[in-house]
């Protein structure tokens, strides 16, 4: 099949929060499933076995990561459909006690939202508690949100457009006081800071692979133990007969490795990812027209999101794709959407500022050349469109 | 190089029991009989209790130890040898076993067939007790292992010289403590497992609640009687009651009342106070002789008539029936028809057979000049 040519130009990848490029790591260890450990893991010969034993022996790694019991996690194949199964392990188990009303945050992303409005469609009350304008969901806001009915909260732990980190651990512990579940989408922050479930008071977690330099097509559920998972797919009785259909070994091995090598360079990184982040928001906090979009302090990893007057975001994105630059207004599932964002509007960003809005992601990979780079380049798109504009 | 099927429940002492065989130059097999669907023993997906969990520890031990290892799906022998065995023995009012049923029917006869049928050399249990060979008589002797307060010879007693020449049991002479360090070291996943305490299908021990389950029926309630065979109460039904019991009997008499009898025929549970659940012998039958192969007269053994039981000084000896009177020095109390009575001299099996019932006091004048 051909593909496409692309000029060799100077690029620079900054959107690490639309996915990751896949580290050797994890493209080595899909390669030995795919030449070697072939075999379906529910087949009895040598293959099959290995097979099982490369799946099982991924489970307790990725387990041993993230501080919880391999008993404890589930592969779906998105971070979306690990989101779908929280939501529904939350909702079936809180009908079962009668409680059918949900708490979750007016910018969380669509997988949750969505599957929100079809728990509505079923019987289920949801609010929405709308984050403040920076960018924060407040603990005291949720807990007002709070009812006798409530069976579970649902809050993102770092938020996928503005990077804005989550208290969640505050209201975990808040709902657990009041007996509720509590399942956080933990997709952009696994990877980026450290999880350790034995500490963070929450019954459901989901991430996804190709956030942390693994494959894509491949996630995973937390469930606490003792909380039955709600089924979505049926058929065999894979995943200890919670989700049916093959495992996607390769997959599954790529995001072991690439979890094993992001959470094992974590020390490193953290503050190098940090610094190279505040290199970029203050370079382009200087420049005229810009406003950083979310608070200052509380944030991790490497999105950074800004709004510029006067400019329309996606002929910056297209712009600064010319010069190089790989960025994108918001949550890469919806753009193409005229509308702003639904994470802007709910923190009340007027709609001419949300118009404008850029975020860029960057990575350990990143350098601080190319920082200065992206900050000199966005000043000349943003400087050069504002004069046709005018 | 010899060749040993290891039974892994997923539990610490199988897994150790792999590692040891696998350590001493045995090529292993590690394999793990599915006994039961969570569904069956109405486990609940609420409690992540089930046999699913430990068919993934035992596949990650021997991961570890780098053994291949194999599921074999033994559902529908352990539902006819094991399940239907438990119900039918519940239902004539018998208090039965099945764990060792299932060493029997499914562990050693199933397994042990699959074993040779792979071109197995030996089986390989983690049970704790000791198998050795007579050097005089030449015939594989049971022993019992060193802790006391773990030995498990009592549910191996059915075992047959066959299947004991062919059997490994390499924790014999070792302590739980031990088999703990082990796991400990070498990381297993399940070092810290807890022990199986209750009968594996049905893990919430509502063994009424299985039953009703398991056979759809109700099991109707009928009539407490006492001693003279008069009406005294009502039974909730008799898989409710176990020979011996007296909580839950909700009659009040002078003095304590406990059961002394279930006839599933008449749906009638007898109650009476203590001393009549005193009883000098038993008669047993399905006897297994392992130090020696027949029973010619009386012999002076020990008894265990219930698991973990201190054993007391008794003589065995052949019935008319065809089963074994065992008369005890001192009288025992509930003695439970369905139970295994096994017989030891020393720290040695000497044989063991399951309980039909206590022995009458006619029984006991007629053979009293026999002992």
């Amino acid at each position: 099949m051909p593909g496409i040519d692309h000029p060799p130009i100077c690029e620079i990848y900054a959107d690490n929060a639309a996915t990751t490029k896949p580290s050797p790591a994890a493209i080595a260890a899909m390669n030995r499933c795919l030449t070697e450990h072939y075999g379906n893991p529910s087949s009895l010969h040598r293959r099959g076995q290995d097979a099982a034993t490369t799946l099982l022996l991924a489970r307790e790694s990725i387990a041993a990561l993230l501080h919880c019991s391999p008993r404890e996690l589930y592969f779906t194949a998105s971070g979306s459909e690990a989101d779908n199964q929280a939501l529904r392990t939350g909702a079936t188990h809180g009908a079962a006690q009668g409680k059918r009303h949900i708490v979750s945050t007016a910018f969380e992303h669509h997988a949750v939202l969505r599957t929100l409005e079809q728990l509505q469609t079923e019987g289920f009350a949801v609010t929405l508690v709308p984050p403040r304008r920076d960018g924060l969901i407040y603990t005291e806001d949720i807990a007002a949100a709070l009812r006798p009915d409530t069976c579970l909260v649902s809050v993102m732990l770092v938020n996928n457009e503005i990077g804005t980190l989550q208290p969640v651990a505050d209201i975990g512990a808040l709902c657990h006081a009041h007996s509720i579940l509590m399942h956080t989408d933990a997709v952009q922050a696994v990877g980026q800071l450290p999880i350790d479930l034995t500490a963070l008071p929450v019954d459901l977690l989901s991430f996804s692979a190709h956030k942390f330099h693994g494959p894509r097509g491949v996630g995973g559920l937390y469930v606490r133990r003792g909380l039955p998972p709600a089924r979505l797919i049926f058929g065999g009785g894979q995943e200890r007969g919670v989700r049916a259909g093959t495992e996607n070994l390769p997959a599954i091995a790529g995001m072991e490795a690439a979890l094993q090598e992001v959470v094992s360079h974590l020390p490193q990184t953290e503050p190098v990812v940090a610094a190279l982040r505040e290199q970029l928001i203050d370079g382009l906090a200087k420049l005229p027209g810009a406003h950083l979009t979310g608070d200052r302090q509380l944030r991790t990893g490497g999105i950074v999101h800004f709004c510029f007057e006067g400019v329309e975001s996606e002929t910056l994105l297209l712009l600064l794709d010319e010069m190089g630059i790989c960025a994108s207004a918001g949550s890469a599932c919806s753009s193409g959407a005229l509308q702003a964002s639904h994470v802007l509007r709910s923190m009340g960003i007027p709609e001419p500022f949300a118009r404008g809005a850029l975020r860029l992601s960057v990575g350990a990979d990143t350098t601080p050349e190319q920082i200065d780079t992206i900050i000199q380049t966005v000043g000349d798109a943003v400087a050069r469109l504002r004069k046709e504009n005018r | 190089m010899k060749r040993v099927l290891v039974a892994m429940s997923g539990g610490v002492d199988s897994s150790v029991t792999a590692f040891l065989l696998h350590q001493q130059g045995y090529d292993c097999i590690g394999v793990t009989m599915k006994l039961y669907e969570n569904e069956t023993v109405g486990c609940s997906r609420q409690k992540t209790c089930c046999s699913l969990d430990d068919i993934e520890d035992a596949r990650s031990v021997c991961a570890r130890i780098g053994i291949p290892y194999h599921v074999f799906n033994f559902t529908a022998d352990f539902e006819h040898e094991v399940i239907d065995r438990f119900v039918a023995a519940y239902e004539q009012g018998f208090t039965p076993n099945p764990c060792i049923d299932c060493n029997r029917y499914l562990k050693f006869e199933r397994l042990y067939h699959r074993a040779r049928e792979l071109g197995c050399d030996y089986i390989a249990t983690g049970h704790y007790a000791r198998i050795e060979q007579d050097a005089e008589t030449g015939r594989w002797l049971l022993k019992k292992g060193p802790d006391e307060g773990k030995d498990q010879s009592y549910v191996l007693y059915s075992l047959t010289q066959d299947q004991l020449e062919h059997t490994l049991l390499p924790l014999g002479g070792m302590s739980k403590d031990e088999v703990r360090k082990i796991a400990e070291e070498q990381g297993f996943i399940n070092a810290r497992k807890h022990d199986s305490q209750d009968i594996c299908f049905v893990p919430d021990g509502d063994y009424a609640a299985f039953l009703r389950r398991q056979t759809g029926k109700d099991y109707p309630a009928g009539n407490f009687l006492n001693e003279q065979g008069e009406v005294i109460g009502q039974h909730r039904g008799i898989i409710h009651y176990t020979v011996g019991q007296r909580r839950g009997i909700g009659i009040s008499a002078p003095q304590p009342l406990y059961v002394t009898a279930k006839s599933a025929q008449d749906n009638t549970v007898t109650l009476a106070p203590n001393a009549a659940l005193l009883a000098r012998g038993l008669l047993a039958d399905g006897m297994n002789l392992i130090a020696r192969p027949t029973l010619a007269g009386p012999t002076e053994v020990s008894a265990r008539i219930r698991y973990h039981q201190r054993e007391e000084a008794a003589t065995v000896l052949p019935a008319p029936s065809g089963g074994v009177y065992v008369v005890f020095r001192h009288p025992q109390r509930a003695i439970a028809p369905g139970q295994a009575v096994v017989l030891y001299q020393g720290d040695t099996v000497f044989g063991g057979g399951t309980i039909l019932r206590a022995m009458l006091p006619t029984e006991f004048k007629e053979i009293e000049t026999l002992l």
